[in-house]
């Protein structure tokens, strides 16, 4: 125990000297954007997880690699020097985040099934458009993350985003309480339950293009749900779960990303594995511990 | 002086995908009434619930609830839908629910403490007061009904439509809650949709039937024969329904 503590103190002072080291200035932004991408992630992530549609979160980050196909394409193709890859899956998430919200609301189709079409096809369409594209890009960075391409750009980027997140979850929390409990209820109370709902999709759009740097397309799903799935074992009310998912989103962040550097692994992963643990490990707690109050009382009844 | 009609249907009808849900509907409810909307499943009973709400459009003629559209009085309108709906695992407190009923009348999304009044007031008049900071979900059918209807009713509406507000509670519970609809009917009118027609008919001053047309009975006229004539056993009671609303009744 004691080692382990002592140990843990040196990696705390390791951590802290390179940090204010200039050389490491891609872990310092890392971890500030880290930090400050768990305030959006956690508010939005609670009404994923509480709405239930993961899956619908899940087809519009990966819809977003198709605007990135698109955009890197049309940049080195038609010499669109402005068009980055990042506007390009703004563009498309937003768009995703719209079709899937309109089919799943008036569509008469299995929305599965269209959530599923979207998924791949946008996931493809992003394929095809670094085909025909000259030259080599190296796409793992979109897929999975990558720390190294986060600048002190991102910072801003993620500050506007939370700003642009915290006001509209100040303005519109009943709303959207009440939209996300019972719409149909909402709607009678005048609310226009479909517009907010769209609404909610396209934050939750804009929130998974920004945190892509970090986790990746294919990963960000687990970073939007699990730490709200964490808190919600927690609080039964809406405003408390989302003040702890952003806390267990900046937990598992910074743990993951100083395991990461410590072990020399893809950051991305390092913190989804520490997230899936944490669920696990909170679930499986959940379970037990009924069972052993029951043994306990068992045991007391005996006696 | 002529008591108002709060629903007034006329020639109504309601198809969905080229089949007739309901047909040649005309219903009255006067201000005041407490109706109980009975029929066999799928006879179009919550199809006739969602268009007073106006959440679906008539195919063919008129609906008009305090002499406009329903669209345009839903403010007036409290309405309880079935909890087996809704999420059990939502983060929600009773209050947080009961609160839902004020969002019409909150400015700016945000709640006031006249609105924190009425919901409160609400959550007594159904004997709910003692578990404001309770999770929703912790509660039992019973109690999550009146939950519900706390919500309707901090609206506060002079029409209260409820969907089957008896299914999946026990006796003791539908007695409580008749006892408060009872109550609650002195200042509003009151529409709810039921499957069983045993208990309800002490209460309720007419039972309007629902199996494709609709049709009216005051509730002087059913004596205990035609009760158990209508729902003498689970089984049963669709095929006498049928039968009885077909061409079985004799009303006005």
């Amino acid at each position: 125990m004691t080692t382990a503590a002592v140990k843990w103190g040196t990696c705390m002072t390791d951590l802290i000297q390179i940090l204010t080291q200039p050389d490491f200035q891609f872990l310092r932004n890392a971890l500030i954007v880290g930090i400050l991408a768990s305030i959006s992630f956690g508010i939005i992530g609670t009404y994923v997880v509480t709405k239930r549609i993961s899956y619908l979160a899940g087809a519009i980050s990966h819809c977003a690699f198709g605007g990135i196909g698109a955009a890197l394409y049309l940049n080195r193709t038609f010499g669109l020097t402005w068009l980055t890859p990042m506007m390009g899956a703004v563009a498309s998430a937003l768009a995703a985040a719209i079709i899937t919200g309109l089919v799943s609301l008036y569509a008469k189709e299995r929305e599965d099934t269209v959530i599923g079409a979207i998924w791949s096809v946008g996931m493809a369409a992003g394929l095809i458009f670094i085909d025909l594209t000259p030259g080599y890009f190296e796409i793992s960075s979109f897929l999975f993350g990558d720390i190294l391409l986060i600048s002190s750009r991102d910072i801003v980027l993620v500050l506007i985003l939370d700003a642009f997140i915290v006001t509209a979850t100040l303005l519109f929390y009943n709303r959207l309480l009440a939209v996300c409990f019972d719409d149909e209820f909402a709607t009678l109370r005048g609310i226009h339950a479909h517009v907010y709902y769209i609404f909610l999709l396209c934050l939750i759009a804009l929130t998974i293009v920004l945190l892509v740097r970090i986790v990746g397309i294919v990963m960000v799903i687990a970073l939007l749900t699990l730490p709200a799935a964490v808190a919600g074992k927690f609080t039964t009310r809406m405003w408390k779960m989302m003040l702890l998912s952003i806390f267990f989103c900046m937990s598992f962040n910074t743990t993951g990303l100083a395991l990461g550097f410590f072990r020399g692994l893809s950051s991305g992963p390092s913190i989804i594995i520490i997230a899936g643990l944490s669920y696990l490990i909170v679930i499986s707690i959940q379970k037990v511990k009924p069972m052993i109050k029951k043994r306990a009382s068992f045991i007391q009844l005996q006696k | 002086m002529e008591t108002p009609q709060v629903v007034e249907i006329k020639n109504m009808s309601f198809a969905y995908q080229a089949r007739n849900v309901l047909k040649d509907v005309n219903l009255t409810v006067p201000q005041g009434d407490f109706a109980t909307i009975v029929g066999p499943n799928g006879g179009g009973k919550t199809t006739l619930l969602k268009l007073l709400l106006g959440l679906l459009p008539p195919s063919s003629g008129t609906i008009k609830i305090f002499g406009t559209s329903p669209a345009k009085s839903r403010v007036k309108i409290g309405y309880m839908p079935q909890y087996s709906h809704l999420d059990m695992q939502f983060p929600v407190t009773v209050m947080d629910v009961a609160l839902m009923g004020r969002l019409a009348r909150c400015k700016w999304g945000r709640y006031s403490s006249r609105d924190r009044d009425a919901a409160a007031t609400a959550l007594e008049e159904v004997k709910m007061d003692t578990f404001k900071e309770t999770h929703f979900n912790a509660l039992s059918g019973g109690q999550k009904q009146r939950v519900l209807i706390a919500r309707a009713l901090c609206s506060e509406p002079e029409l209260l439509l409820l969907d089957e507000p008896t299914s999946n509670i026990d006796q003791e519970s539908e007695k409580d809650l008749f006892n408060i609809l009872q109550r609650l009917n002195h200042r509003m009118t009151i529409l709810l949709v039921s499957h069983d027609l045993g208990f309800t008919s002490q209460v309720v001053k007419s039972v309007i039937c629902v199996n494709r047309q609709v049709v009216i009975h005051p509730t002087t006229t059913i004596d205990g024969t035609m009760i158990k004539d209508i729902y003498g056993g689970d089984l049963k009671m669709i095929r006498h329904d049928h039968r009885c609303c077909e061409m079985g009744h004799m009303h006005d």
